[in-house]
């Protein structure tokens, strides 16, 4: 046997179960996004088993259509799922950028704290993985407490905020229970990338006069771009696809339900329309990604080939 | 002028006061530490000094436990309001065993392939593997439940396991390729020369030298595959749900209030166990962390 041909030995177990586990799925739930969710029809009262859907399951979440008690095309009612596609839609863009967004910046604070020299550091490096470490589960019980009316959060700020009822305050302690819980991966991601950096580089540039903030802009930035494009990345397909916080945390307040809950919520009542949702829902996580690989991706690499040029 | 020379070189030089700029960065330095150890430990504080209060006092929000009691523990395991925690640890465990023996049974194989082997259609194969890992696990869980319903399977292990298996695996082989890239050619190399077959060398040479990595990445795959809750909430029965399901859907005696201190409680004895693995392997994990996570 060649090595080509054992090497195919060696990863075929695995390409098989992401086969089975991945391929499969999808291409059922193409199929099944293209039909009729059995059910009453609502024209003539007669149960019936499905059948060709055309793109109505895709017009029911795009265009928030439901059918009538008369079988006619209208808006969806207020309450039913379909109704809610475009907010969920927007919570679940809203949470992504805003949690991205404060996730890079105070990680990048933190690896520059976690990359100094000083007593105790290996204490901190360990302390910054226990929020990694809690079950998501877990940390969704943990800040709902803190966030009761009762609790501690509105004790230290003396407020009196119903945080997980009200839209805005249930949003915002979605997005800080996430923050705590994702930031010192983002920060031990990013160190990794500090870490690379020589430091012969740093000792150049002060040599040559470059103040603190000099360095910090035109030597570590752009030396850690292609890091933390890479962490960017990770974390944005890990917040398109949020679920447990918000499901546990607010439950079933509209405000906070992202596109994966209304997947979920939707499963029961109608497998395939569900599929329809959840097609949709991968092809807005694929052109995201797509976007980021190809305008920011594209420009790590740049970036990286630009500094071998310089050196 | 001249004595003062005269005593300049007599004397050692006296120590140099630390200068202010040094003294305030140092300042900020462990100002800055402060804060990221109290970002890391702060809630998780919070929630152990919950656990041990009296749930008549859930709400006194105290820095330290008042009127401390071990009734919680006691009422996380109480099974008569449909909880049913002891049995959903065991569960947890069950599932995270499993799904992380089978991920790192195939993951080393194509680990070791992707790492150490050139062969056609190796970038493709990576490719794949990597995507695998970005996709959203919610557009799965449709096809997912589906097909589980017809086999009969909701409610069962493996309906859990399966699924599970392949969401821990590119992770898996990610992380092993990125130590079996570091270990050395060169005792490879000999193994071959003297006689070792590449699976031999693989078994006998790699394997070994690997055994820190596969640990490192059984303690990810376990973290990450106990962590599950979407599918687990979808696909599992009250005899077979993990400790995320039952910590999220915890309720007690009265429907309207809930029994924060014991969920607290239960929250903590999920927690401690992965807290100190996190602690003892701390190094590992963040090496490990990181290969998968920039290198790829």
């Amino acid at each position: 046997m060649g090595v080509s041909a054992r090497a195919w030995v060696f990863v075929t177990p695995v390409l098989l179960a992401l086969a089975v586990v991945i391929g499969y799925p999808v291409v059922r739930a193409l199929i099944m996004s293209f039909q009729k969710d059995s059910g009453l029809d609502k024209a003539t009262g007669m149960f019936v088993e499905g059948g060709g859907a055309g793109f109505s399951n895709y017009t029911h979440w795009l265009l928030e259509q439901c059918t009538n008690s008369l079988g006619e095309t209208v808006d969806c009612p207020t309450g039913n799922l379909g109704s809610q596609f475009w907010t969920a839609i927007g919570v679940t863009l809203l949470f992504t950028v805003v949690t991205v967004a404060l996730e890079a910046t105070i990680g990048l604070g933190m690896a520059v704290i976690m990359g100094k020299t000083f007593k105790g550091r290996a204490l901190l490096r360990a302390a910054v993985l226990i929020p990694w470490a809690i079950p998501t589960a877990v940390t969704a019980r943990l800040w709902e407490f803190m966030f009761q009316y009762d609790g501690v959060v509105n004790r230290l700020f003396g407020t009196h905020i119903l945080w997980t009822a009200d839209p805005w305050p249930a949003r915002f302690a979605v997005i800080a229970a996430d923050v705590w819980k994702t930031t010192p991966f983002m920060a031990l991601l990013i160190l990794a990338g500090l870490q690379v950096i020589p430091e012969d580089v740093y000792e150049a540039a002060r040599v040559d006069g470059a103040s603190a903030w000099q360095r910090f802009w035109n030597i570590t930035m752009p030396l850690l771009k292609p890091a933390l494009l890479v962490a960017v990345l990770f974390r944005t397909m890990d917040a398109l696809r949020m679920y447990d916080l918000p499901a546990i945390m607010t439950q079933s307040n509209p405000a906070t339900r992202t596109i994966s809950m209304l997947v979920v919520d939707q499963v029961r009542q109608g497998p395939n329309s569900a599929s329809a949702l959840s097609v949709i829902t991968f092809l807005l996580i694929f052109t995201v990604a797509f976007f980021l690989v190809k305008v920011l991706g594209a420009n790590a690499v740049r970036t990286q080939e630009e500094q071998r040029e310089a050196h | 002028m001249s004595t003062n020379v005269i005593e300049q070189t007599a004397n050692p030089p006296a120590p140099q006061p630390v200068p202010w700029s040094k003294r305030l960065a140092s300042g900020r330095v462990y100002l800055g530490a402060l804060i990221v150890l109290v970002w890391g430990l702060g809630p998780f504080y919070w929630m152990v000094v919950t656990a041990l209060r009296d749930p008549a006092y859930t709400f006194d929000n105290t820095p330290w436990p008042t009127h401390v009691t071990f009734e919680n523990f006691r009422n996380a395991f109480d099974t008569s309001r449909g909880n049913n925690f002891g049995r959903a640890l065991g569960n947890s465990v069950i599932i995270g065993t499993a799904t992380t023996v089978v991920a790192l049974l195939i993951g080393i194989m194509a680990a070791y392939a992707l790492a150490r082997l050139t062969f056609k259609g190796k970038y493709l194969v990576s490719g794949l593997i990597l995507s695998a890992s970005m996709f959203p696990v919610v557009v799965l869980v449709t096809p997912l439940f589906q097909l589980f319903t017809d086999l009969g399977w909701i409610g069962h292990y493996q309906a859990m396991i399966i699924p599970n298996i392949s969401f821990v695996l590119p992770m898996t082989v990610y992380i092993l390729a990125s130590f079996f890239a570091e270990l050395p050619w060169e005792l490879e190399e000999a193994a071959r020369i003297d006689g070792a077959s590449r699976f031999q060398a693989f078994r006998l040479i790699m394997l070994p030298l690997a055994a820190p990595a596969v640990f490192t990445t059984a303690i990810l795959a376990f973290i990450a595959a106990v962590n599950e809750y979407l599918l687990a909430r979808l696909l599992s029965s009250d005899k077979t749900e993990p400790v995320t399901v039952a910590v999220a859907r915890f309720s007690g005696n009265n429907p309207l209030v809930q029994p924060y201190t014991a969920i607290m409680a239960a929250g903590t004895i999920v927690t401690i166990p992965l807290v100190i693995m996190v602690l003892l392997f701390q190094r590992r994990i963040i090496s490990g962390l990181t290969a998968g996570g920039v290198k790829s």
